[in-house]
Formats: C-alpha cells, sequence, structure tokens
C-alpha cells in the first residue's frame, strides 16, 4: 500500500482540517477554557460536533453504529487536533477507549458505545501508576468478590479523569506485579462507589487526575474480554494510544513549525529578515528533514496497524519515539527562533512547547520506546 | 487475484526458477557487484548468467519502456519487482550509472537515436559509464566548471581536467559537463558523451584516507567529440546537470531500494558486548533508521504519482548520507580495537574502517550536506535571500 492518503482518506483530512482550523482554533479553544479555568479543560460543544462529523465513532464497527475506520484516519484527525492544540477527549474516548470497546461484550459496547458516537460520552484510561508509564508492571489489584470484583490501588496520570462518564482501569486479577498475564480491563463508571480524584492542571492546561480505587465493588459485566487475559487488549489500547499521540505529535511539530517559519520570513534584524541568515537556514531544513521522516513513519505505523502485521508492535514505538524527538526539535527551534517573544504567553509558539511536553510523556517518552525497539529487535 | 498479485506471483516464480543459488547471497565486496561495460570480467558464470537472463526480459532496468530495453513496469509493478528481489534476496543483476543517472536523463532529454542506441546498450550491460562533474575548482561550485570545448564546425575539440570521476579508469564512456560558452555561466555548459578511449583522454585513481578508490582524475587534451554526442540543447547542459543530480541523490540517499527492515543493534550480541550506553545510542539510531526507511519508501511512492517536491531528493540525500556516516561511527564504536584493524583476515582487509572513512563522503559527493540544506531552505522552505 502507497504511503500516502487514498482520496477518501484525502476528502476526510480536507474537511477536518477545515473543521480543526475553524472550531478547534487555538483562541477559541485551548485558550479560552484555560483562561476562564474550566474544569474539564475541553468544551462539550466541539466534543457533540466532532460527533455530527462522524468522528468520535470512527473507529468503532459499524455494526456498532460506528465507521469502521483505522488508525489512518484517526490520525488524520489527531494531526489536526494537534496543529490546532485543540483540547478535546478524542485520543482517549474515541481512539484508546472504542480499541478497549470493540474487545468488549455486547452489552458493554451496548452501554457506552452509543454515547461516545453522539459526542455525550468521555472515557479516560487508568493505565499508569507512578510518573513514569511503564505498563509492564500492574499493580492495582481486583480482587475476586462474589460474583465480581474489588478493585483498590492507584493510578496517574488519567487524562481527563474527572471528566469521563466511565474510567478504563488495567487492574491485576492474579499472579505478581510484573506478571504479563492475570491482567485484567475493567469499565468503571464514574459513579461507583470509592473512587477519589485528585484532579490537577498540568503545564498544557489538560487536566489528569491521579485516581485512587478504595475496594470499588465492579459487577462481572465491567470486565472488558477474558479475566486474567487483558494483556492482549491491553497491547491493541497503548498501540493505539500510542500511534494516535505520535500522529497528534507531527501535527503539533507541524503547526510549530508553520508557525516558526513564518516568523523567520517577517521578522527583521540587522536589517534583514531573520529568515536570509544561513545559521536559522540550515537549522529550519534540517528540523523539515526530521519531521519529513517522523510524518512518514508514522503513516507507515498506522497502516501496519490496520494491516495487522506483525511488524506493527515494532513500529509503533519506533514512530512514537521518532515522532518525539521531532517534535521536541520542533518546538525548540521554535521559541528559540522566536527570540523574546516566543517566551511570552501571547505568542502562541510556547502553548506548542507545552504540548508537545505532555504528549512526549503520554504512553511512553523516546526512551522508553527506544527500550521497546531494542526488545523487539532482539538486542 | 488483483492484477498486481498475479503479478507479484509471477515475478516471485520467475526469481525463483532464473536466479542462481549463488546470486542470493549478500554481496560481500565490490567485485560482488556486475557492473557490465565492455572491459568487465564476470565474477563468476552465476553473476553473468543473471544479469544476461534479467536482460534478456528488460529486467536490469525495470521501468524503462520496452523499445529501449526495458521491461515497461508501471511503478507498483516496478516496486514489486523490487520487493520481490529483497524478499528472495537476490543481488541486484546489473549496477551502473548508466541505469541510475544518464538513463533517466536520457529518457527525458535524448533523441530518439541516442535512446534506441546508449539505453538498450546500458540495459545489456555492454557499456559503462561514468560521470564527469567536478573540477578541482569547481566543487560544491558545481557551475563555475572550466572544462572548454571549442566550436569546430561538426565537432568540438574539448580541453581540460575533472575530478572525482568514478571509475573513469574502468569506464566505457563518459556523460560529461563541457564549457560551450565562456560569456554565460549557466547557459553556457553543454552535455556532451564520448568515448574513454578517444584520444587525447587520460585517468589517473585517486587514493583516499580509507586507501584505493574508484575515483580518479581525468584529463582532457585535444579532445575531439562530434557534434550529435550532445545531449538535450547547445549550452543548456545545466538542465540536464540538474534533472541527472537529483537522481543521484536518490541513489545516494539509498530511497531507492524497497522496504529496509534491518536493525544494527543485535552487532551488540555478535560481538558479546554489555556496554548499556552503547545500546542506547544503537537503539536510537534503529529508530531514525528504521524512520528513514518509512520515508524513502514513501518519498519512491509519492515520486511515483508526482506528489513529491521536486526538491525532496535534496532533504533525503542530506538525511540518508548523515544517517550512514552515524550507523559506521556506531559499528566502529561496537568492533573496538577488532575495527581498527586495516590490514587482516578477520577484518576481510580493513573492511570495517574502510567502510567507516569512505563513508565520510557521502555527505561531500553529489552536494555536501550543506549545499542540500541551502536547497532546502531555498526551494522548499522558500526562505528569504537563499
Amino acid at each position: 500500500m502507497p504511503l500516502y492518503h487514498t482520496e477518501d482518506q484525502a476528502m476526510l483530512a480536507e474537511s477536518v482540517t477545515g473543521f480543526m482550523a475553524d472550531e478547534g482554533g487555538i483562541k477559541k479553544q485551548l485558550r479560552h477554557w484555560r483562561d476562564i479555568n474550566c474544569k474539564d479543560g475541553f468544551g462539550h460543544g466541539l466534543w457533540k460536533q466532532f460527533a455530527e462529523m462522524g468522528l468520535t465513532g470512527m473507529l468503532a464497527a459499524e455494526a456498532d453504529g460506528g465507521l469502521s475506520m483505522g488508525h489512518v484516519e484517526a490520525g488524520i484527525v489527531l494531526a489536526e487536533i494537534g496543529r490546532n492544540l485543540t483540547p478535546s477527549p478524542f485520543l482517549t474516548t474515541s481512539v484508546m477507549g472504542v480499541t478497549a470497546l470493540n474487545h468488549a461484550s455486547d452489552d458493554l459496547r451496548g452501554r457506552w458505545l452509543p454515547g461516545i458516537i453522539a459526542g455525550e460520552t468521555v472515557l479516560a484510561m487508568a493505565i499508569d501508576e507512578g510518573a513514569k508509564h511503564k505498563p509492564e508492571k500492574i499493580a492495582c489489584r481486583a480482587e475476586k468478590a462474589g460474583n465480581g470484583f474489588r478493585l483498590t490501588g492507584a493510578k496517574d496520570f488519567v487524562i481527563h479523569g474527572t471528566s469521563a462518564d466511565a474510567i478504563i482501569v488495567a487492574a491485576r486479577t492474579s499472579g505478581s506485579d510484573r506478571d504479563a498475564d492475570g491482567v485484567t480491563l475493567f469499565a468503571v463508571p464514574k459513579d461507583a462507589a470509592g473512587i477519589g480524584h485528585n484532579a490537577v492542571r498540568l503545564v498544557d492546561s489538560s487536566l489528569a487526575s491521579h485516581v485512587r480505587f478504595d475496594g470499588v465493588e465492579l459487577d462481572g459485566s465491567s470486565v472488558i474480554g477474558e479475566v486474567d487475559g487483558g494483556r492482549a487488549v491491553l497491547n491493541k489500547v497503548l498501540s493505539a494510544g500510542r500511534i494516535g499521540a505520535a500522529a497528534e505529535q507531527t501535527g503539533v511539530a507541524g503547526g510549530a513549525f508553520a508557525m516558526t517559519t513564518g516568523y523567520l520570513k517577517t521578522r527583521k534584524q540587522f536589517g534583514k529578515l531573520i529568515g536570509e541568515f544561513q545559521a536559522l537556514q540550515h537549522r529550519a531544513a534540517h528540523l523539515y528533514s526530521e519531521l519529513e521522516i517522523a510524518e512518514a513513519v508514522v503513516i507507515k505505523a498506522q497502516q501496519l496497524l490496520d494491516g495487522g502485521s506483525e511488524r506493527a508492535e515494532l513500529m509503533v514505538s519506533v514512530a512514537k519515539a521518532k515522532a518525539a524527538r521531532a517534535c521536541n526539535l520542533a518546538v525548540r527551534e521554535g521559541v528559540q527562533m522566536h527570540g523574546g517573544v516566543g517566551m511570552t504567553d501571547e505568542y502562541d509558539i510556547g502553548l506548542y512547547m507545552k504540548r508537545e511536553r505532555a504528549l512526549t510523556e503520554f504512553m511512553g517518552d523516546a526512551n522508553y520506546h527506544a527500550e521497546r525497539v531494542a526488545q523487539l529487535s532482539g538486542y | 487475484m488483483s492484477e498486481l498479485e498475479a503479478f507479484r506471483a509471477e515475478i516471485r516464480a520467475w526469481i525463483e526458477a532464473n536466479c542462481p543459488e549463488e546470486m542470493r547471497k549478500p554481496v560481500q565486496g565490490e567485485d560482488d557487484i556486475c557492473w557490465g561495460g565492455r572491459n568487465f570480467v564476470f565474477k563468476s558464470a552465476a553473476q553473468k548468467a543473471w544479469m544476461e537472463v534479467c536482460a534478456a526480459k528488460g529486467y536490469t532496468v525495470p521501468d524503462w519502456p520496452k523499445p529501449y530495453g526495458g521491461a515497461g513496469m508501471s511503478p507498483p509493478e516496478a516496486k514489486i519487482w523490487r520487493e520481490e528481489l529483497a524478499r528472495a534476496g537476490a543481488r541486484p543483476p546489473l549496477s551502473s550509472f548508466g541505469i541510475w543517472m544518464l538513463g533517466p536523463a536520457l529518457l527525458k532529454f535524448g533523441t530518439e537515436e541516442q535512446k534506441v542506441l546508449y539505453l538498450g546498450q546500458i540495459a545489456r550491460g555492454e557499456i559503462r559509464w561514468c560521470q564527469g562533474y567536478s573540477e578541482p575548482g569547481s566543487g560544491s561550485d558545481l557551475v563555475a566548471l572550466q572544462t572548454y570545448g571549442e566550436d569546430k564546425g561538426d565537432h568540438w575539440v574539448v580541453n581540460g581536467q575533472k575530478i572525482w570521476t568514478s571509475y573513469a579508469d574502468k569506464a566505457d564512456w563518459i556523460f560529461c559537463l563541457v564549457r560551450t560558452d565562456k560569456t554565460n555561466v549557466y547557459q553556457g555548459i553543454s552535455f556532451l558523451l564520448f568515448d574513454m578511449t578517444t584520444p587525447g583522454v587520460t585517468t589517473k585513481p585517486i587514493k583516499l584516507i580509507s586507501g584505493n578508490s574508484p575515483f580518479c582524475e581525468t584529463f582532457f587534451d585535444n579532445v575531439v567529440v562530434p557534434k550529435h554526442q550532445i545531449v538535450g540543447q547547445l549550452n543548456r547542459g545545466w538542465d540536464v546537470a540538474k534533472y541527472l543530480l537529483g537522481h543521484e541523490r536518490e541513489m545516494i540517499s539509498g530511497a531507492g531500494g524497497g522496504e529496509q527492515t534491518s536493525t544494527i543493534g543485535k552487532v551488540l550480541t555478535r560481538n558479546g558486548l554489555d556496554d548499556p550506553m552503547l545500546r542506547a545510542e544503537l537503539a536510537q539510531f534503529d529508530i531514525d533508521a528504521l524512520a528513514f526507511a518509512a520515508c524513502g519508501e514513501k518519498f519512491l511512492d509519492e515520486i511515483k504519482v508526482g506528489k513529491a517536491h521536486p526538491a525532496k531528493p535534496n532533504m533525503m540525500k542530506y538525511a540518508g548520507t548523515e544517517l550512514n556516516k552515524r550507523r559506521h561511527e556506531l559499528l566502529m564504536a561496537a568492533g573496538g580495537s577488532t575495527a581498527l584493524e586495516w590490514e587482516s583476515e578477520e577484518t576481510r582487509g580493513g573492511a570495517p574502517a574502510r567502510s567507516w572513512l569512505r563513508t565520510k563522503a557521502n555527505s561531500i559527493e553529489g552536494g555536501t550536506s550543506e549545499v542540500m540544506l541551502n536547497v532546502v531552505a531555498k526551494r522548499i522552505l522558500e526562505l528569504p535571500g537563499a
């Protein structure tokens, strides 16, 4: 399959690009919700518009009311979200959450998917424990209790945790913390007794929750997939989140880069446009090269994931690491080349730097994925 | 089965039936490469047989039109051909500057007679070409070249010197940039073809930091070149040269291959190393290499349908060559003192060190990394004054 968008995908990209620039722009969304100190950090009105565009259920099966699309299509949306720094629950809900639910029972899908597709329901993912992504270790426990389970433990970096109607929790149902087996995924409704939140605003103005589960009673119907066999589904959810975050980072990088080259063409110092200086030209050209490579490996990994290739997991980690490094370079060069105004809150370039940092940390940073690439490559 | 799937099955079966076992082993050294040409000595009967069986089907130049010795494959078919070659581990049947560089330029700028004559010879491996571009005083600033062809009616008399002429001492013919108008810098250069056995042509190999090299100095002393041996219009050779350089950059950038999946991190286990810092560097490299391979694949896909920016080869050349230099730095580090050996049997005559040194030229030849960045800044980013 050629590594560029098909005609259908190009049409989707065109409509999403226009929509996100108009409705998801920085002033209208990110700055607005940040400046009024919104408790969600995103707009439910926009989430509804996502639904009207058919985006919220794009990864859900047609039989469930979705569009049966893949990660290439989801990545098109995420790149535009990234370019406009649009705060939304799309990645956690429509990409990771729906990927999990696609492996759930009819009952669970029936309970959550219609709301997601309608733009009324939001999901959060409770995977990380501690400040660094390390899903190989899961200590949060769900003990058998009667016909169901009792969930006890803590989760961190739960994006949209307090806004979510349900939290999808990766918990241990057997074995020890580092076992691959013995993991089970649960869809935990927000009003279940025993959930405690400590919601914190992050550097990029998004809201993440430290969630405590204090003997939360769950019935068997909240289990996604098989009891003790959740690792396979979790891995699919992780791959979806990782390639999604990578796609969003290519958008963040692209947005920052466009802003920066624009500045190089208008800012004058020493009687010249600063873009005339070769010291800056070479850095900008190098950055362009890195961004092109990152975009290419992201679409490659998306296609492999959609095609069910055995190389998908490796290439998703390659893509997440590459996109993170390229995007990081884009925002650092962006702020530096903007000079003093790059440090002001008034200019948007700093917002790109903040978002990059949060996205890099989400679902494993470049070092985490480099370690995975080494392991998956057999060294 | 779709048409392309059927095509793939056909190609796969053909390679299986026709590629000799010996031609499915990895290329070890220079003499494993089949260059063709009047004076080429085949290393083995298998090498000769593989080239000839491919040439007979047009598979040495699969995407060239059939009348010019190709197989007339469409872009997706040619991609399948490359993928199936890689899958079988089969060596390219024929490698040459004629295929990579002159051929594409002739297809675009050549006369019908030139196409039939030269492209056919290239496709059948009968003529080996070298490239006369750089001169001692015009490296990065190629357009400053001084080699001059004086108009003598039905021919030019060429005088001057070229440098970095790869395989000039082995080539049969040269495609050469020659100044035909001293008053016009860009529109005073012509693209001439001539036989290296023409009286007045001499070559002298250049020894590099890596040891003996394919590069030569080439001298022209009153070399007579008939007028019909010009490609494109008089004084418009720069257009041909630029087009050809684009292809050269694609080749150097390594974008010409199929899907690359190899990583180098395993050198750690092969060499029995337990070095966490080197392992981390290797992993970072493998990420960049796999990502670049995807970029090469995407570039090739886009170029076939006209979606690639015309200056994109410059970016690919820059990124690919810098990556290759880094690769060899890491291989040297992983090799330790063994990799320093210059003449030992274990290192096949110092192959690691020689390769490492040779790669330093990657970001110089065919346009330096700095020139590539200039071109990207000007033509793609459209930065002012670039």
